[in-house]
């Protein structure tokens, strides 16, 4: 029944660190209710006591100003959910987190503003800019699958079989090496993606949304279901699947693991450089260390879904997404909080802190019994 | 159809000699099993039943002699090679892909068939051998009892339409009833006309339903008899029988 839960371990007396967990659980589960509560009171009226006891200065929120913070929560959340896919993925089969991945997402993002310059000098990015977005968001993926290709076999596959701290490790650098690569390629400054046609800075239907964002939620949305279909349908996607749990038993079905490890990259390297395109949408600029804080939110929102698990992947994008975009307006403001529009770094962490806490496993997390990695 | 010796073994080891790193883990093994067969490999802990299997898989490669499967040397074959010319096995613990459906595990079985009628035709036949494995199909088969997983590593198995099949310690890990009926299992698919390599400890059981056995210690072949023989062996009887 509490599988998945934070684990009580029966039998064994309850330390200090386990009373500590517990006050810490309170005090976070306590100061989200108390917040929405005092959210709650200023919507109402922001004179009621409560409400004032809160934040004498509260003001409440428009309704207009909470949709838009939802829906770019969102549209930021599948962003990250995308590039989150790459690191459980990866997870999955390896068992190591690869954190060079943000940096394959940053390779996209760059991919896609050298490409969509190009077609803007070209003048086809604005004569036709839905067919001028398909082909940069094709270049950017193939990119992104080369690099993560190439990456498997130089600085992964000669470890296999070493301790998982190594290939941890090594990822760090070959984060750095990407990094300094892109400066010394591209330079340190920061480039801009050409300017978008009107309609998708405008906002669109009744609830007014910039049609940016629903450009970047109807794609994260079509790449999952496309994705999901691939993983659990296909005969490869079992074979990915069946490798992630068992490589050796794998390997006597027949299946061939190291080409299996390479689609895996493969295609969190193809998710990757779309996360990248949907980037230069949403923000219209990108750097070398752009790859950096996406790429650490995204590891949180894999392991807030439950590392190892597709849905998990997104739903913990979307969660982080939307409460660093909500949270501090929602839960912080109203308590008095001063500068809650810098803390939105901090919610999101605070989100993989506090899932950490009360779910250890992750929302879609499971542990299996015969689960005993090497 | 005519006398065993002058037909070609379906799997033979000539002379396998097979080391990891210093250790010489097999030592001039000669082992044959024939087509129709049931046979054992029998030996304790450390003795080189477990390399046996590897080195037949190719798991691991022999230093020298010979592992022949159909007639063909295939030591310089991969283990996807090999499963396809019709050898595979049943693990130890029976290693089932827990977290995926019984209908996968078996799909994963025939991963290299791309005959889908005959794999269909397959499905049916694991499902006639173990009518409980058809009621389970979508069920995830971390989530089936013991006795269960047995039966769909073992169908899993049999989807690769193996020529022989190499069982690694099926008793291990169950409770005593559910070895009696293991072994029942076993029986079962050998009446269906499987040949049969079976690797165990539980040396009375193994012989009690195998024609010929061989006896393994420290990485060599120690006996090489009938079943009856074996277990009317005195010193097998004291080893392995515990029995003085």
């Amino acid at each position: 029944m509490r599988q998945g839960w934070a684990p009580r371990r029966t039998g064994a007396p309850r330390t200090g660190v386990d009373q500590f967990l517990t006050v810490l659980r309170v005090f976070a589960v306590g100061l989200v209710l108390i917040g929405l509560a005092a959210f709650i009171a200023q919507e109402i009226n922001t004179d009621n006591a409560f409400a004032r006891w809160a934040n004498p200065d509260a003001t409440g929120l428009t309704g207009a100003q909470f949709r838009g913070l939802v829906v770019s929560g969102i549209a930021q959340g599948a962003m990250y959910g995308l590039i989150a896919l790459g690191y459980s993925m990866v997870y999955g089969v390896l068992g190591f987190i690869n954190f060079a991945h943000g940096e394959v997402f940053m390779m996209g993002a760059m991919t896609g503003m050298i490409t969509s310059n190009k077609l803007a000098d070209a003048g086809l990015w604005e004569s036709n800019f839905i067919g001028s977005l398909i082909f940069i968001v094709i270049v950017s993926m193939i990119v992104c699958t080369l690099v993560a290709v190439i990456m498997e076999r130089v600085a992964y596959r000669p470890l296999r079989g070493s301790p998982r701290l190594i290939p941890l490790i090594t990822s760090i650098g070959v984060s750095f090496f990407i990094q300094n690569a892109s400066i010394v390629l591209l330079g340190p400054a920061a480039k801009a993606y050409p300017d978008v046609p009107d309609w998708v800075k405008d906002k669109h239907t009744f609830i007014q949304i910039e049609g940016s964002r629903i450009l970047v939620v109807v794609v994260a949305a079509v790449s999952m279901g496309v994705l999901w279909y691939l993983v659990e349908h296909t005969k490869g996607g079992k074979a990915m699947r069946a490798v992630a749990e068992d490589a050796e038993i794998a390997a006597l079905m027949g299946i061939n693991v190291n080409r299996t490890i390479v689609k895996v990259f493969a295609v969190g390297g193809a998710m990757a450089g779309l996360a990248g395109i949907l980037w230069g949408i949403l923000f219209r600029s990108v750097i070398h260390t752009t790859g950096f804080l996406p790429g650490i939110k995204a590891f949180s929102a894999a392991v807030v879904g439950g590392i190892g698990h597709l849905g998990g992947a997104m739903a913990g994008g979307l969660s982080i997404g939307v409460a660093e975009s909500v949270g501090p307006l929602l839960i912080l403001e109203p308590l008095g909080v001063s500068g809650v529009s810098q803390l939105r770094d901090a919610v999101a962490f605070a989100v993989l802190i506090g899932v950490l806490l009360l779910r250890p496993a992750g929302i879609f997390g499971e542990r299996l019994p015969a689960e005993d990695r090497t | 159809m005519s006398d065993p010796d002058a037909a070609t073994p379906l799997l033979e080891m000539r002379q396998v000699n097979t080391h990891y790193g210093a250790v010489h883990a097999l030592k001039d093994v000669n082992l044959a099993i024939y087509a129709g067969e049931m046979v054992c490999l029998l030996g304790g802990n450390a003795s080189g039943k477990s390399t046996t299997l590897k080195t037949l898989l190719g798991m691991v490669k022999p230093t020298t002699g010979q592992v022949v499967l159909d007639g063909e040397v295939v030591n310089d074959r991969s283990t996807a090679y090999r499963v396809e010319r019709g050898v595979t096995m049943v693990p130890e613990n029976r290693r089932l892909f827990q977290r995926l459906t019984v209908r996968e595990n078996l799909q994963l079985g025939a991963y290299l068939r791309n005959d889908s009628d005959g794999i269909a035709s397959d499905m049916e036949w694991v499902f006639e051998l173990f009518p409980r494995v058809k009621e389970r199909l979508s069920q995830k088969s971390g989530t089936l009892s013991g006795g269960e997983q047995q039966m769909v590593a073992i169908g899993r198995a049999l989807m690769s339409r193996p020529k022989v099949l190499l069982m690694d310690e099926p008793s291990m890990g169950l409770a005593p009833a559910l070895v009696k009926q293991n072994f029942e299992l076993i029986e079962q698919i050998h009446e269906a006309g499987l040949t049969i390599f079976m690797v165990e400890q539980n040396a009375n059981m193994a012989l009690s339903i195998a024609d010929r056995g061989w006896v393994l210690q420290t990485g060599r072949v120690v006996l090489d008899d009938t079943a009856q023989n074996l277990l009317n062996h005195p010193d097998l009887r004291a080893s392995y029988l515990g029995e003085a």
